[in-house]
C-alpha cells in the first residue's frame, strides 16, 4: 500500500455506554491527501469508527475505546489530548446540514474568531478563502450577511464544509453527507470532496455505494463492528477479496 | 432469488443458446467439406443470421443491465466478460462460414486427398469451444486455463497441414486452387480455437479477477 498515513486505528475497541462492544480490533489507516470511504450495512460500525476520529463519542462520558488512533505520530485517544483543537484540525460534517443561526459570514467566521482572528481583513479574506474552496462563493458573495437559514439544503451543506475548512483541518470526516440531499446538490458535494483532497484528508461514511465507488481511493468494508475488508476502491468494486463483501455490494445480502 | 439474478440467469441462457449454434455451425461446416454435403454448407450460412442477431441481443442486454441496475464486483465481471465473450462467438460463427465457403466451391472439384487432420482439428477445437463456455458457466479457472493450454496442439496442426499441402502443390500446379482453400480452412479452424482461447481467458478474469490476455504464459492459478 503506498502512500503516507494520515491517521491511523490500531487495534481499536469501542464500547457504548458500559459494554455495547460497538468496534472490534478495527485497524485502518487512511491516506494522506486520499478519500477513504467507509461501507457496510446499518448498524456495522462504519460511523462509530468515524467518531472515534475525532473523539466525538467523548460528548457521552460513559463511552469508552480501547486500543490507539495515531494522528500524525500522536495517540489522539490519550487523555491529554486538547480535544477542542484536535477538532478543529480533524473536522466533521454531518448528514443534516447545520448551519447556525447566524449570519453566512458569522458561520465561516465562528471558528475563526475561537481561534483569536479578530482583524477585520484578516477575517474576510480567510471566510472568503473558505467559501470559494467549497464552491459557494458564486452563489452568496452577495449576501453574506443574510441568514445561513436562507440557503437551499444543497448551499446549507457547503457552507458547513466552509465552516470547517475555514480553520484549515488536516482532516475532514464526513457523515453521510448527501443523504438529505437531491441528485444535483450531491453531485456538486461529490465533485467537492474530491477537489478538496488536495488539501485534506478525507473520511467519508455512506450508504451510498456509487458514491463510494466514485469519489474514494479506498474503502473500508464494515460488519457487526469489525472492518472485514480494506482495499483500493476500484479492487473492492471489481474483484473483492471477501465473500461477506462480495455479496454485500452485489446485493445479496444475508 | 432476486430479480435481478433471474435476469443474469437469462443472459447466461442466450450465451449458452448462442454457443450451442457456434459450436454446430464448426462442426456442420466440417462435416459439409469431408461429406461432401452443399445442403449442410448451406444450412451453416443461414445460421449465421441467427448467431449475429443472438449477439446484438445480448448486448443489448448486457449494456441495460449496467444501465438500471449498476451492477458491482462478481456481477460486473460477468456481464462484461458476456460481452466480449459474445464477440468471440460471433466471430467463430463467422470462421464457420468461411469453411462452409470454401466447402462449396471444394465440393465442386474431385477430392485432392482424404480429410484426416482437418476433422482432427475441428474435433479439438470444438472441444475448446464446449469447454471454455463449461467453465464460463462453472467460473471454473482450471478447466479454463486446460483450454488455453490446448490451443498449441491446433497451432502444430495447422502448421502441418501447411507443410503437406505446399509439397502437394510444389509437386502438382493442378492442386494449388483445391490445396489453397484447404489452407484456408486450416487456418479458419486454428482462429476459431484462437477465439475459445480468448473465451477461456475472459473466464479467468470471471472467476479471478485478474485479466491474463497478452501475457507470455498462463501461469499456474493459485
Amino acid at each position: 500500500m503506498t502512500g503516507q498515513i494520515e491517521i491511523e486505528a490500531k487495534n481499536l475497541n469501542f464500547y457504548y455506554a458500559v459494554n455495547i462492544h460497538a468496534l472490534k480490533q478495527v485497524s485502518l489507516s487512511a491516506y494522506k491527501h486520499n478519500v477513504t470511504a467507509l461501507i457496510g450495512p446499518s448498524g456495522c460500525g462504519k460511523t462509530t469508527l468515524l467518531r472515534c476520529f475525532n473523539r466525538m463519542h467523548d460528548l457521552y462520558p460513559k463511552n469508552r475505546y480501547e486500543g490507539e488512533i495515531i494522528f500524525q505520530g500522536t495517540n489522539i485517544l490519550s487523555n491529554d489530548i486538547d480535544i477542542i483543537n484536535l477538532r478543529s484540525r480533524i473536522g466533521m460534517v454531518f448528514q443534516k446540514p447545520t448551519p447556525f443561526p447566524m449570519t453566512i459570514f458569522d458561520n465561516i467566521a465562528y471558528g475563526l474568531r475561537l481561534k483569536g482572528i479578530k482583524n477585520r481583513s484578516e477575517l474576510s479574506g480567510k471566510v472568503e478563502k473558505a467559501i470559494k474552496d467549497a464552491a459557494l462563493w458564486d452563489e452568496v458573495k452577495d449576501k453574506l450577511n443574510v441568514s445561513a437559514y436562507e440557503l437551499s439544503g444543497g448551499q446549507q451543506q457547503r457552507l458547513v464544509i466552509a465552516r470547517a475548512l475555514a480553520v484549515e483541518p488536516e482532516v475532514l470526516l464526513f457523515d453521510e453527507p448527501t443523504s438529505a440531499l437531491d441528485p444535483i446538490s450531491t453531485a456538486k458535494i461529490e465533485e467537492l470532496i474530491v477537489q478538496l483532497k488536495s488539501k485534506v484528508t478525507i473520511i467519508i461514511v455512506t450508504h451510498n455505494m456509487q458514491q463510494a465507488a466514485r469519489i474514494s481511493d479506498w474503502t473500508g468494508f464494515m460488519m457487526l463492528g469489525e472492518l472485514i475488508e480494506f482495499d483500493k476502491t476500484d479492487k473492492i468494486f471489481t474483484a473483492p477479496s471477501e465473500k461477506l463483501t462480495e455479496d454485500y455490494i452485489t446485493g445479496r445480502f444475508g | 432469488m432476486t430479480r435481478f439474478d433471474e435476469e443474469l440467469m437469462h443472459l447466461k441462457e442466450m450465451v449458452l443458446k448462442m454457443g450451442a449454434m457456434v459450436e454446430s455451425s464448426i462442426n456442420d461446416s466440417v462435416r459439409s467439406l469431408v461429406e461432401r454435403d452443399d445442403t449442410l454448407a448451406n444450412t451453416v450460412i443461414e445460421r449465421d443470421h441467427q448467431i449475429n442477431t443472438l449477439d446484438v441481443q445480448i448486448d443489448e442486454e448486457c449494456i441495460r443491465l449496467i444501465a438500471l441496475m449498476q451492477p458491482m464486483a462478481g456481477d460486473l465481471r460477468f456481464i462484461t466478460t458476456t460481452m466480449k465473450i459474445t464477440t468471440d462467438l460471433e466471430r467463430m460463427g463467422d470462421q464457420a462460414v468461411n469453411i462452409a465457403e470454401r466447402a462449396l466451391e471444394l465440393n465442386k472439384e474431385p477430392i485432392l486427398k482424404p480429410y484426416i487432420d482437418i476433422p482432427h482439428m475441428s474435433r479439438i477445437a470444438q472441444g475448446m469451444t464446449r469447454d471454455a463456455l463449461d467453465a464460463f458457466v462453472r467460473r471454473d479457472k482450471k478447466l479454463a486455463m486446460d483450454v488455453i493450454m490446448r490451443d498449441d496442439e491446433v497451432d502444430d496442426l495447422k502448421y502441418g497441414i501447411f507443410e503437406e499441402l505446399i509439397s502437394f502443390m510444389v509437386r502438382d500446379p493442378n492442386t494449388v486452387s483445391r490445396a489453397m482453400r484447404v489452407t484456408f480452412v486450416a487456418q479458419y479452424l486454428e482462429r476459431i480455437a484462437d477465439h475459445a482461447t480468448n473465451i477461456a481467458e475472459m473466464v479467468i478474469y470471471l472467476a479471478a479477477g485478474k485479466i491474463i490476455r497478452h501475457m507470455a504464459l498462463p501461469e499456474e492459478s493459485e
